[in-house]
């Protein structure tokens, strides 16, 4: 079973909002000049705050928010956040599979940025939906 | 970058405890768009069971990232953190983590792998209060990159 996509804005005042409330100041996530510097085609996302918008998708699949017994994933492609009021989006959707275990469901995701995946084995387990 | 293998099992000691506060609970739900109310209103997140508002599930890294450093700056393992790009990233809840909670991390180096000139590094945090209880365990693979 596919659920229905979700679709999140990311522009860069939600970039320094993250990076007060998780502590992470790593300047690639804010400056451009260091991003170059360091061979990034220019600020991107923290990896933590696009995890953090999946793992929200998640939950709301869910219909709870403490329904997630485990989630991980590998990160594959940076989400790259342009200096203007539209700044870019990722979309997120999910496959329902079966874990065997009984109580307990699987949700593989996946999450793009301009149709690329940004996120690889994405996946969560959660209690199963009443 | 060559990682030293024989770090590979290392743990290192419990990390001083963090207080788990309803506002950076809140701050953080808000930061990244969460609304549900849970993550914000201590009524809604009692009727769930819990004593206080809780987290969202990423939420644990705040307090891992910061604990990890005791990896990360080990002189002995010398790593250039400039050249360090997160690999990936897991958490296996036993319970989220709730506004009040007293957290200890405690460190190990689970895995040190080098591959195509560039280091892996995997770290493993158990998160538990300071009464013993555990609550998230959390795996970092980091990714040292290579010169040049």
């Amino acid at each position: 079973m596919d659920l229905s996509p979700r679709t999140y804005r990311i522009t860069r005042a939600d970039l320094v909002r993250y990076a007060g409330a998780s502590g992470d100041f790593n300047p690639i996530h804010w400056s451009d000049r260091f991003a170059t510097k360091v061979g990034l085609p220019g600020v991107i996302a923290h990896g933590m705050f696009t995890m953090a918008l999946v793992g929200r998708a998640v939950t709301e699949w869910a219909g709870s928010p403490d329904a997630v017994v485990e989630y991980g994933v590998r990160f594959t492609r940076p989400v790259v956040v342009p200096d203007d009021d539209e700044g870019t989006e990722i979309e997120v959707t999910a496959v329902v599979r079966d874990t065997g275990e009984p109580g307990l469901t699987r949700l593989d995701l996946t999450a793009t940025c301009h149709g690329e995946k940004v996120l690889a084995q994405a996946r969560a387990v959660i209690r199963t939906p009443a | 970058m060559s990682l030293d293998p024989s770090f590979v099992g290392r743990t290192y000691p419990p990390t001083a405890p963090y207080q788990v506060g309803r506002e950076k609970i809140r701050e953080f739900a808000t930061a990244i768009g969460a609304e549900e109310p849970a993550y914000h209103d201590p009524e809604a997140a009692r009727a769930l069971g819990h004593a206080d508002v809780l987290a969202p599930p990423t939420f644990p890294m705040t307090i891992t990232m910061s604990a990890s450093r005791q990896i990360i700056e080990d002189p002995e393992l010398d790593i250039d953190y400039s050249r360090v790009v997160h690999g990936d990233q897991r958490f296996l809840y036993t319970r989220p983590v709730v506004a009040g909670d007293e957290l200890v991390c405690v460190n190990t180096v689970e895995d040190i792998v080098a591959r195509g000139g560039h280091g892996f590094l995997t770290t493993r945090t158990e998160v538990s209060t300071t009464a013993g209880e555990p609550v998230v365990t959390v795996w970092s693979k980091l990714v040292v990159r290579g010169e040049g």
